[in-house]
């Protein structure tokens, strides 16, 4: 079996058990979808400058649904030591991490499906000439998300706080993520000029390239012992 | 995990003098900043904290790039050594950019008009405060001493990498940080380089004066755990 099938078999797993009690997905989901509507009630859903708004609305939304799921992907593997079997397996400590991270990064993209079409319609936008480049920055920024939030979710599982953690580890991290996520998408719904997407869509590849590459080489340190 | 076998630090010479030195450096910036450089003819008084909030700012900087090389020192030797040095870095560093947080708006309300500004500097250095205060805190609730130092170590690396991406983000997000050192040399009297350079030099003087106290306190610490599991093993 080589590295990828490897990969391939830990992704398997985490699907199939999503798949079979669907906890985390329909959690995801729901509290995403909260988060949008509790920003109506800060946010008068009528006011003119709801556009300006609506991309951050978004964005902290997929945020906190995809730390829910961050923070699921390893306190599981807690339970009845399975972290313990997937680390006597005679796997590389790097095909672990890109297993989690590719699980991570396919439910978070799953929950943007499901919550993308709704935000549409709450707030009342235009999408469809603009959908290619808004599921590009989707792809970027999620990528971005999974990489560094899949490191400190194994992290932050294995101490004594536990998903109390993680937020306060993983916010500050992805802070260019959401600045990068929030702005391209604003400049995209409002019609804006590509030159200036280019850069914000350049960040997001460079943070996604950087990021995958230190986690990978860092992860083998997280889960030791 | 490492056994130790650290001998008692004792108060040696060298930070002796250190000490000296730093006190002798700060006195000295003082009656830089207070008496012998001019006060600036616009912005009056006021400017004369940006003599310590320059240094400190540097200082950050450095305090946080000596975890960083001391968290892959730790990563790479296993040396319990270099992960009480990026402990007690984080620490001191977590201070000055306080420091720098607090010395900041003071200067910016009367000549900005405002406390605060989410400008790239600020904001990075506000997100620079979040990310090692979340590595102490990932410090204090990780388990053993190996997992601590391990976990520090690895949050110590990413964290530092993200720091100029951060910057980048919020650059082209907004600015309007004034920018004093440029490409051409500084723009500044010569009084106040010279101000600005015995500033930098006792702050830094004394970054290092702490730094290596918090180490020695680390250091005694960590040789106190030890004899407790050698007393207990029943040695």
């Amino acid at each position: 079996m080589n590295f990828f099938q490897k990969v391939w078999l830990i992704v398997w797993k985490d699907l199939v058990i999503e798949l079979r009690t669907k906890e985390m997905l329909s959690a995801m989901f729901i509290f995403s979808l909260l988060v949008v509507i509790i920003f109506n009630f800060a946010f008068d859903p009528g006011m003119s400058y709801i556009k300006d708004v609506a991309p951050g609305i978004l964005w902290v939304a997929i945020t906190f649904a995809g730390t829910l799921g961050l923070n699921r992907s390893f306190i599981n593997e807690q339970e009845n030591g399975c972290l313990y079997g997937l680390m006597l397996a005679p796997i590389d400590r790097g095909a672990i991490y890109l297993g989690k991270f590719l699980g991570n990064l396919l439910f978070m993209l799953l929950i943007e499906i499901f919550l993308f079409p709704i935000f549409v319609v709450f707030f009342n936008l235009s999408v469809l000439q603009s959908l290619p480049l808004l599921l590009l920055i989707a792809f970027l920024a999620t990528v971005g998300f999974a990489a560094v939030g899949t490191l400190l979710a194994g992290m932050a599982a294995n101490t004594k706080t536990r998903e109390i953690l993680l937020p306060i580890l993983f916010f500050p991290l992805v802070v260019p993520v959401i600045i990068a996520a929030v702005k391209s998408t604003g400049r995209v719904l409002n019609g804006d000029p590509m030159d200036q997407l280019a850069g914000w869509l350049q960040l997001l590849a460079a943070f996604d390239i950087i990021f995958l590459v230190v986690c990978f080489l860092t992860f083998e340190y997280v889960i030791e012992e | 995990m490492k056994t130790i076998d650290v001998t008692v630090p004792k108060k040696g010479l060298a930070v002796e003098i250190l000490g000296g030195l730093t006190f002798v450096m700060v006195l000295l910036s003082l009656w830089a900043i207070f008496i012998y450089v001019p006060t600036e003819r616009v912005m009056g008084i006021v400017q004369k904290i940006f003599y310590y909030h320059v240094s400190l700012g540097f200082n950050t900087f450095l305090a946080f790039f000596i975890v960083f090389i001391y968290s892959i020192l730790y990563l790479w030797k296993r040396d319990f050594y270099y992960d009480i040095v990026a402990h007690a870095a984080a620490e001191v560093g977590i201070v000055l950019c306080s420091l720098v947080l607090i010395t900041g708006p003071i200067w910016a309300k009367p000549i900005w008009g405002t406390w605060w500004t989410w400008d790239a500097r600020l904001t990075t250095t506000l997100i620079l405060w979040m990310i090692y205060i979340a590595y102490l805190m990932l410090r204090s609730a990780a388990g053993s001493d190996a997992q601590k130092a391990r976990y520090a170590a690895v949050f110590g690396i990413v964290g530092f990498v993200d720091v100029p991406i951060v910057y980048f983000s919020i650059h082209w997000w907004r600015t309007i940080h004034p920018v004093v050192i440029k490409a051409s040399g500084m723009s500044l009297a010569p009084e106040m380089k010279q101000t600005m350079f015995i500033s930098l030099a006792a702050i830094t003087l004394l970054h290092i004066f702490i730094l290596t106290l918090r180490v020695k306190v680390g250091l005694a610490k960590h040789t106190l755990e030890g004899l407790k599991i050698k007393l207990t093993a029943g040695h």
